[in-house]
């Protein structure tokens, strides 16, 4: 995956370089927002990092100048301004995800490989499955071998994002603001319990397990068999 | 500026100016108008005057003949304040009269003319004006009579005198009366400014006097001062929330500080590093969270987050919260139940309401687990529930979140409200002691307010907020 970080912090540009390079990511830098817009413009790039405030150009002018243009790489940005309406601002400028800072690279890394897999175009199946599970989006039902599972509507929309970002990591407020579209802190670690729910749900009684918890990250679903 | 200058620079005193010279064409013009009209009035019975006497001498002489008129016109010259009377022959003899001098070629011509003239018995200096008509009579016998003028003058004059000395007056008073009251603006206007001055260099407490005269200047300051008080309102709270920062982030930072240090001191396997660093990480989050939680009240309690107030259903947001902290509590052997079936309307801003019922439903998993329940025996396991209800009762929207914990003691429910206040008993249990600050500061920010009230055993925690009506109201 090739990225483009625009930043104009010099160490947490060199961090998050480094940092996704070493899980296997090609990463390139800007630090302001005409070099950042240039760059992007020429392409090639599968995610864009956007921090907010930038020299120059700031990250929302640059998104947006790159919208009219039809380039539609998908764009995660990065802010101080945590608060709601900041983050309704930039989704509105073009944004296809809002991370406040400071975030954990985990976090970011988890969205990052959302975005990107969604840009390749997974689209909106009707059905998922994730090994002898399956889960059909138009008729609501769940079934997992021969066998059908019973889910409270919020379950389900919980596995159907699982399922749908399967084998990529999910973090709790991915869930949280997918699922629930809450994009506070609730403080107690409210999802583990719903995940733990899910879980009993969909992998009780079975050998395999397929919804697994990514120490220090999130959740992922995904064939244990693979 | 001199006061002077300052003085004349009133709005005040322009204002009084202007109205001064209105006035003054005013006055003027009245006193022109009046003056004409009275000259015309005099002039007028002057004419009446001589035409009659004219008349009647005419009449004379047409049935007695000119020794007639001549006798008649003695006996009228003598009568004292009389008219001018003088009759000549045709190459203009003197025949009877009072009149000495005339003007010359003014018996030439017949009708009306002004005239100075000089009566026989007066010396050669004392000229006057008159109005007098010449007539000729039958045999070339012309006869004048006239009127003298100078009680027309006199009125004139007396008429301009008084408008000058008008004017005069209106001038003086007027200047007198525009001083006095710019005085009185500039002077509260000055002490406003005074005020102001020492509000700008930092003394929040100053306030406007209000006389109580109920006047425009007295409903400026009322508001002026109103406006001071939300400013120093809002600065008392910032100054608050650094002060707190200072405090409760700054020992978290210390303790982050020490085991780090300890750790690169004493620590000697990676195994150490490596708990060390992600106890660090889980500090620092730790701290993420009270600073965000505290950057939220602080920009709920400026009413900066009103801009993006929408109507949504309060019910929901009771039903949506309960429902994300259903399995939390389940786990911890508690009983959530909700009520919330009547749609309830609020306008404001959902995500923060959501926030702050959900702190509230958090809180009381938190202390009313029977885990927590260590200092309150009395309660049994039949009464371990929460009850989230979502109610309209009248004007308001009323969010409850009652459990059977321990509760609060009376006393120390106003002071939990407060930042970072953690009473003692839960200082074991994780939390930042801001949970209730930002209950109570969205309450606020949508015109409502946080009580927190006995649920006998346990803790009701009570939001109300204005309902939105079909005329949306303002949040006030």
């Amino acid at each position: 995956m090739r990225l483009l970080i625009i930043e104009d912090d010099r160490d947490a540009a060199d961090y998050l370089v480094k940092a996704f390079r070493e899980v296997g990511h090609v990463a390139d830098h800007a630090a302001d927002g005409e070099e950042g817009l240039s760059l992007a413009l020429d392409g090639g790039y599968d995610v864009l990092i956007v921090d907010r405030m930038l020299p120059k150009l700031d990250g929302l002018t640059v998104i947006g100048c790159l919208r009219t243009k039809n380039i539609t790489t998908p764009a995660l940005i990065l802010s101080a301004l945590g608060a709601v309406d900041d983050r309704v601002r930039g989704l509105r400028a073009g944004g296809d995800d809002y991370l406040p800072k400071p975030y954990s690279f985990s976090e970011l890394l988890a969205r990052v490989e959302v975005l990107a897999r969604r840009h390749v175009g997974r689209g909106e199946d009707t059905q998922y499955r994730v090994g002898d599970l399956e889960l059909d989006r138009l008729s609501h039902r769940v079934v997992r071998g021969k066998e059908e599972i019973l889910l409270q509507p919020r379950e389900f929309r919980l596995l159907e994002y699982l399922m749908k970002h399967a084998g990529q990591v999910v973090t709790r407020t991915m869930l949280l603001e997918n699922v629930w579209d809450y994009h506070f802190d609730p403080q107690t670690n409210v999802i583990d319990v719903h995940i733990s729910r899910l879980r009993s749900k969909i992998d009780k009684g079975f050998a395999q397990p397929l919804l697994h918890t990514v120490r220090g990250a999130g959740y992922m679903i995904r064939d244990g068999a693979r | 500026m001199t006061a002077l200058g300052k003085l004349l620079r009133t709005t005040a005193f322009r204002l009084t100016l202007v109205y001064l010279v209105v006035f003054s064409l005013f006055a003027a013009f009245l006193l022109g108008y009046f003056a004409f009209n009275t000259r015309r009035l005099i002039n007028e019975q002057i004419a009446t005057i001589v035409s009659g006497e004219l008349q009647l001498l005419q009449v004379q002489y047409n049935q007695a003949g000119i020794r007639r008129l001549v006798a008649a016109v003695d006996v009228r010259s003598r009568r004292p304040g009389s008219s001018l009377y003088l009759v000549t022959t045709p190459i203009g003899e003197g025949l009877a009269g009072n009149v000495g001098s005339l003007e010359p070629g003014i018996l030439e011509s017949e009708g009306w003319v002004e005239t100075a003239y000089r009566r026989l018995e007066e010396p050669e200096s004392a000229e006057h004006n008159a109005l007098v008509r010449v007539t000729r009579l039958p045999g070339g016998i012309r006869i004048l009579v006239g009127r003298d003028l100078d009680e027309r003058e006199r009125i004139f004059h007396i008429v301009a005198l008084a408008g000058r000395w008008s004017v005069a007056i209106v001038i003086v008073l007027g200047i007198a009366g525009g001083v006095f009251v710019s005085r009185r603006v500039l002077k509260r206007v000055d002490a406003m400014t005074g005020t102001t001055q020492t509000i700008m260099a930092g003394d929040l407490s100053g306030r406007l006097s209000v006389i109580g005269s109920g006047d425009e200047f007295d409903r400026l300051a009322v508001n002026l001062n109103g406006m001071l008080e939300r400013i120093e309102s809002l600065m008392r709270g910032l100054k608050e929330v650094t002060d707190n920062i200072a405090h409760d982030l700054k020992t978290p930072l210390t303790r982050l500080r020490n085991r780090c240090e300890a750790a690169l001191r004493t620590a000697n396997s990676e195994t150490e590093f490596r708990r060390v660093l992600e106890d660090t990480i889980e500090e620092s989050e730790g701290l993420i969270r009270t600073f965000d939680a505290l950057l939220m009240i602080a920009r709920a309690e400026s009413g900066e987050v009103r801009e993006g107030m929408a109507e949504f259903d309060v019910a929901e947001v009771a039903r949506d919260v309960s429902e994300l902290y259903e399995p939390l509590a389940e786990d911890k052997g508690l009983t959530l139940e909700v009520n919330a079936k009547q749609h309830a309307a609020v306008k404001g801003n959902r995500e923060l309401v959501s926030q702050a019922l959900a702190n509230l439903v958090d809180n009381a998993i938190k202390y009313a687990a029977p885990s927590a329940k260590v200092s309150s025996g009395a309660v049994n396991g039949e009464r371990s529930g929460i009850l989230v209800t979502a109610d309209a009762e009248q004007d308001r929207i009323v969010l409850t979140v009652s459990d059977h914990g321990p509760g609060i003691p009376s006393a120390d429910r106003s002071r939990v409200v407060d930042r970072f206040v953690r009473l003692e008993r839960s200082r074991s249990l994780p939390g930042s002691g801001l949970g209730l600050s930002l209950v109570s500061a969205v309450a606020r920010l949508h015109g409502g307010e946080l009580k927190l009230e006995d649920n006998a055993p346990g803790l009701r925690a009570r939001i109300s907020l204005p309902r939105a009506a079909a005329p949306p109201q303002q949040a006030a």
